[in-house]
């Protein structure tokens, strides 16, 4: 008895009676004695005051009781789980089988992703008519085989149990034919009116199909009004190009023929019409075999950290206000006239010199970007610019605009508003988006939507607009309707479904079966309707016409669609204005969010969780700030501020970004929705409560206050710092060019840094095959895009919020984001931005292999490093003896069992794992397979660039390169032969297969602020 | 204090520690006999279907080759099962009318997939390639058994991986000529050891047993 413990005079005495009656019990009696006895109060407190550890509670207390009957029964559990018999599975043949379909081969089609009023073409897998991956599609421009983040987990959104399965009508269960016959009485009372009250609001989604379908629809409904809206609009570019060309037009980039490029706050590599394309292109130039060629140099002009930005040779951090300023500084440099310069602070001078030096000097391979946040003079500027210097046809081409527009976003919705408030509307029909949440807040949307009579909402879930309608009618997802999209270049590609649509006999329906019901030609489907369509704008017979059908299907796009670059002249009367002075006080810029875009993806799972590119959060979104303005204010990561624009306001929580502009704050819009679905309502704050028709996309005069609250934020990597370890290795071109491998040591780079410095482990003769990964940190932008590849090829699991707190996300390859350079503080100037996609590095000598006490992990004969999930136990002893931490454990049930919708999108030739097992990268195992077995039945070997992993296949810059690294002539070997490849951590002895080639930065000397 | 435990408890302890060893052993021995039991193992337990499907008629008797029905086979990892259509083909005309075939008629008319019960089934974490093995040369017999003396269908070997393993360490005792896999008169006797290694070389038949080949 410890003499420590304090007794009161009454537990004292309760304690000397339990003592009492405990000597007198005997044999089994003394043990239920004692069972009752454990449960005395002043037995207890002595317990509890002796050994506080025992009774520490984290989270819901259990008893002892309790928890030995828990685990008791889960061991029963666990033991009758395992030890049964394996359970009868029926085998389930077609009646009649469809063509081409063997189960175990997957179909590829070819289709197109309509996004940011653009389309990409994809490829489709699909698994016994299920599609369940997305591929680039390797013809199609916009693509070449590439896609993004967004694109990838589009697949997702087909399959989201939250999509609406029937019709609603006032949020009570409908039928189809009750709305058919509900809407034919509307329709037949406007149309004694010549369809006077009659309006459809559109998205934006550009296709030639639904133009045309609206224009037929106003031949039948003459008073017919059309408006359209999407908050992510180019209404800034229209407006810019109207200033310069007095018409609106589109501009493609030409990427591959510059040398200098100026981002004037665009994230061009990233996101926007064309961005996949761009980016490789981009990245081509940076990546000189053998370095006798010349790098491009890009320099970023921008508020916030962009994706384009932390590529940005040079980069300079501006307050959005004074973006203006240096267009027109840069415009005057450039010799173009009556520019209206204003005088600007020496710093940003300097750079300004050096990007006009830089571009004069490169006439003609020369590129001026604006951002579509960008005000209309810096687009009609950068406009002018490139004409000057003489880009126009070999950086840069003119083209007819994507989608023809009558007038903006911004006036299209604010028209809206105003016929709804004056009762001009009777029958409003909204084709898709969610206008009640992200239009402009000051027109009060929802207030003029309840003017109009008669609302129908077509959108796949039911959210904050369809709750504000009559008629909810669920809208199909992409991959199951017939459509058509334009991509960047004007080349459109007919949209092909790969299922029938999961909810049609609920009535889900596309926005072109409404529109042709609309317009009284419902009788026939969108398939017929988009036949004839292009059967009449191809301009072929019927017969000539079915094999431009097929071979437009076969190809994923329509030859001949692309647009013809246009010769521009500036409007005679232009009027470039006086620079309106920058702002003063605090500003904030808004942008679409890198994940989850303008709020449609809030409900994808694999997107909320995706890290974003720059600040690595995840299920969340934050007032990103620099660290001298959180100093400033006396903030850190995590406290609430109040951000007040006007009239309005929200809070939201700071989260600091080096290399952000001082005194502006850059919010992320897409969040805070009332009715997001089940994962995506409530996340994050919701940016468009200050947006308004005026100021889209930056705001200034803006007041900040701190609430004294805090609000936890997700991130999956909190230490940016590679503390001198030469992890993600950069040096500049130039020192690259005379000192070769040597200009990358770093501090502890060791004279042997080798990749197979000498081990005590024997030596292995990897005979035949010898798979290894080659990533180029030059080329990764960080765009996340391997990422939800990877998640979506191995059934990957999401995890939520608080599980990533903990630092148990699943990503089987993750993207470290390092900053070097740029001072203490990290303000702006100077700083890198790496990229290093960091997936299991396969090593030779694996320390993981040789701590498994079970042989779950070991190692092929062709160097891939094995996971067999069936044998682990969930020791973790191989995470932890992981230098790379690249293995994930299913701390809990992570994969959703249960949920029918998820499980059609499942990859079948992946095991989908459980609670209690370790799983990493496998080489897309899966997929060598494949190939393997093809090579083998054809009596070949295998051919380099016959195995593509996931994350290989959908990178836009093609930043990773697989192989055989035993076959002097493969790809990947030349790769590795490159001066600048090394490997992770190799001094280690881990002898890893994946390697990496280090970033080279390109700098102008002229601004060279220290490397 | 006094004592809790009895004297007797002396005896009692050594002895039932003793007897724990052999209990356990006995426990050992017990479970494993049931896993490798019919019952578990389901080798020889001819498994009940909703149409009393025989093999052996229509491979013994009507001479049809595996391909027939089990089309995929060369193709792709999963053999295949006959749509109800490959039925009808024949039974359309022939036994139209028998009461044993109407889940198949029925299945016919109403686009319904007869639900036949799975004979060889291996766990979901363990991916089997038909289309490989075959063109390896292992036939359908040597796994399969004579399916043409079948009735009913039955597996005649365990699917264990210690079976599978028995085989891929040594590939070559189970080769026989690319031409003669489909055929059930096979019989393994037909080639002898320097044959047998002759063709699994002429094949490139390697010995696989790397786990990421069958476990992804």
């Amino acid at each position: 008895m410890s003499t420590r413990t304090e007794l009161g005079p009454e537990e004292a005495a309760e304690l000397e009676v339990i003592r009492a009656r405990l000597t007198q019990a005997r044999g089994p009696a003394f043990w239920r004695e004692l069972e009752a006895v454990a449960e005395e109060p002043a037995l207890r407190g002595l317990l509890e005051r002796e050994f506080p550890a025992l009774f520490a509670r984290t989270g819901p207390g259990l008893e002892r009781r309790d928890f030995l009957r828990l685990m008791g029964a889960s061991l029963g559990v666990m033991g009758i789980a395992a030890c049964t018999r394996q359970p009868d599975e029926k085998i389930l043949p077609f009646a009649r089988s469809p063509e081409y379909q063997i189960p175990g081969k997957p179909l590829y089609f070819a289709t197109a992703f309509p996004l940011h009023g653009s389309a990409l073409g994809v490829l489709a897998e699909s698994h016994m008519g299920r599609p369940t991956k997305l591929e680039g599609n390797p013809d199609h421009p916009s693509s070449l085989g590439a896609t993004d983040a967004l694109a990838q987990a589009a697949i997702l959104g087909l399959y989201d149990p939250d999509r609406s399965h029937s019709c609603q009508r006032a949020g009570q269960i409908s039928t189809w034919n009750s709305f058919t016959s509900e809407l034919a009485g509307r329709l037949d009372g406007v149309s004694g009116h010549r369809g006077e009250g009659l309006a459809v609001l559109h998205a934006g989604e550009n296709s030639p199909f639904l133009t045309e379908q609206l224009t037929r629809l106003a031949t039948r409904f003459p008073q017919l009004r059309t408006y359209r809206w999407t908050p992510l609009h180019r209404d800034h570019a229209r407006a810019g190009a109207e200033l310069a060309f007095g018409r609106d037009v589109a501009v493609r980039y030409l990427v591959g023929g510059t040398r200098v490029i100026v981002a004037l706050d665009s994230d061009f590599l990233f996101s926007g019409p064309g961005a996949v394309r761009y980016a490789r292109d981009f990245a081509r130039g940076r990546q000189g075999r053998s370095f006798s060629g010349r790098m491009n140099r890009l320099y970023a002009v921008e508020s916030g950290l962009s994706v384009t930005g932390s590529m940005a040779d040079e980069r300079l951090a501006l307050r959005p206000s004074q973006l203006e300023g240096f267009a027109r500084g840069l415009a005057n440099a450039l010799g173009v006239v009556n520019a209206g310069a204003p005088p600007l602070d020496a710093r940003v001078e300097r750079f300004l010199r050096a990007a006009a030096q830089d571009l004069a000097a490169n006439r003609g391979a020369g590129l001026v970007v604006a951002g579509a946040g960008a005000d209309p003079i810096v687009h009609a500027l950068a406009h002018l610019i490139n004409r000057e210097l003489g880009n126009v046809g070999s950086t840069l081409e003119f083209t007819l605009p994507l989608e023809p527009l009558l007038e903006s976003n911004s006036a299209s919705i604010r028209q809206l508003v105003e016929d709804a408030k004056n009762h001009r509307l009777d029958t409003l029909v909204i084709l898709g988006g969610n206008p009640a949440y992200d239009a402009p807040a000051e027109l009060d949307f929802a207030a003029a939507l309840r003017e109009v009579p008669f609302r129908v909402h077509l959108s796949p879930t039911v959210d904050e607009t369809s709750e504000l309608c009559h008629w909810h009618v669920p809208e199909t997802h992409f991959l199951e309707q017939w459509s058509d999209a334009r991509a960047h270049d004007g080349t459109v590609s007919i949209v092909q479904p790969l299922i029938a649509p999961l909810y049609e006999a609920g009535g889900a329906r596309s926005a072109h079966e409404l529109v042709a019901l609309m317009a009284g030609e419902g009788t026939k489907s969108a398939y017929e309707l988009l036949r004839a369509f292009w059967q009449t704008g191809s301009g072929k017979d019927a017969a000539e016409f079915e094999a431009f059908w097929r071979a437009s299907l076969h190809d994923g796009f329509i030859a001949g669609t692309t647009f013809p670059p246009l010769e521009l002249t500036p409007r005679a009367d232009l009027s470039l204005g006086e620079g309106s002075p920058a702002g003063a006080g605090l500003e904030l810029a808004l942008h679409g969010d890198p994940a989850v875009h303008d709020g449609r993806f809030a409900n994808n799972g694999w997107l909320q969780e995706l890290p974003r590119p720059l600040t690595r959060l995840v299920w969340d979104n934050a007032a990103l700030c620099s660290p001298r303005t959180a100093q400033g204010l006396g903030v850190t990561n995590g406290d609430v501020v109040e951000l007040v624009a006007g009239e309005k306001r929200i809070e939201a929580p700071v989260w600091i970004v080096p290399a952000h502009a001082d005194e502006v704050f850059t919010l992320h819009l897409g969040y805070g929705r009332r009715r997001g679905g089940t994962l995506g309502t409530d996340v994050g704050c919701d940016a468009y409560a200050l947006r308004s028709l005026e100021a889209p996309w930056r705001l200034a005069g803006v007041r900040v206050r701190k609430t004294g609250f805090r609000h936890p934020l997700a991130t999956v990597q909190k230490h940016p710092d590679q503390e001198h370890r030469n992890l993600a290795r950069v040096a500049t071109f130039e020192r690259f060019k005379s000192e070769g491998k040597l200009a990358f040591a770093g501090e502890h780079a060791s004279p042997h840094d080798e990749l197979r410095p000498i081990s005590l482990y024997p030596d292995f003769a990897y005979e035949g095959n010898a798979w290894g990964l080659v990533i180029d940190l030059n080329a990764c932008l960080g765009c996340n895009a391997c990422m939800v590849a990877c998640q979506a090829e191995n059934n990957i699991p999401v995890v939520g919020k608080s599980e990533v707190a903990n630092g148990r996300e699943m990503h089987w390859i993750r993207i470290d984001r390092y900053f070097e350079g740029g001072g203490e503080d990290q303000a702006g100037e100077g700083v890198t931005v790496l990229h290093q996609p960091v997936p299991c590095m396969h090593c030779e000598n694996a320390p993981c292999e040789t701590v498994c006490p079970v042989g779950a992990t070991v190692h092929s004969d062709e160097g891939l490093n094995e996971m067999v999930y069936n044998r682990c136990i969930g020791t973790r002893y191989c995470s932890n003896n992981c230098p790379y931490k690249v293995r994930r454990f299913n701390f809990l049930a992570y994969s959703d069992y249960s949920t029918e919708s998820l499980k059609l999108g499942r990859n079948p030739d992946v095991t989908v794992r459980t609670r209690g097992v370790m799983e990493k990268c496998t080489y897309c195992v899966q997929r060598i397979s494949q190939a393997r077995i093809a090579a083998k039945k054809e009596d070949r070997p295998i051919r380099d660039g016959e195995i593509v992993s996931a994350c290989q296949a959908v990178c836009p810059t093609q930043a990773i390169t697989f192989g055989d690294i035993n076959d002097p002539a493969s790809a990947i070997s030349r790769l590795r032969s490159e001066p600048h490849h090394y490997g992770l951590l190799a001094e280690l002895g881990t002898r890893p297969r994946t390697t990496y080639l280090a970033r080279l930065t390109n700098p102008n000397p002229e601004l060279a602020q220290g490397s | 204090m006094a004592q809790i435990f009895h004297p007797s408890f002396n005896t009692l302890s050594k002895v039932s520690i003793f007897g724990a060893v052999f209990f356990l052993g006995a426990g050992v021995w017990a479970w494993d006999s049931l896993l490798r039991s019919s019952y578990n193992t389901q080798v020889n337990v001819a498994r009940h279907q909703p149409v009393p499907f025989s093999h052996k008629h229509h491979v013994q008797g009507l001479g049809l080759d595996c391909r027939f029905c089990h089309t995929s086979v060369e193709d792709a990892a999963f053999a295949g099962i006959p749509p109800s259509k490959t039925c009808m083909g024949c039974h359309s005309l022939v036994w139209k009318d028998a009461p044993i075939l109407e889940p198949v008629r029925e299945s016919f008319r109403t686009n319904a997939p007869v639900a036949w019960t799975r004979v060889h089934d291996l766990p979901d974490f363990a991916y089997f390639d038909h289309s490989i093995h075959v063109r390896k040369g292992i036939g359908c017999t040597t796994c399969h058994g004579q399916v043409d003396e079948m009735p009913l269908m039955w597996r005649t070997e365990t699917l264990n991986m210690d079976w599978c393993l028995s085989c891929h360490r040594n590939p070559a005792a189970n080769v026989r000529p690319r031409e003669r896999v489909f055929d059930v008169h096979w019989r393994p006797d037909e080639l002898d050891d320097s044959e047998r290694q002759e063709l699994a070389s002429k094949y490139h038949v390697k010995s696989m047993t790397n786990c990421s080949v069958c476990h992804r």
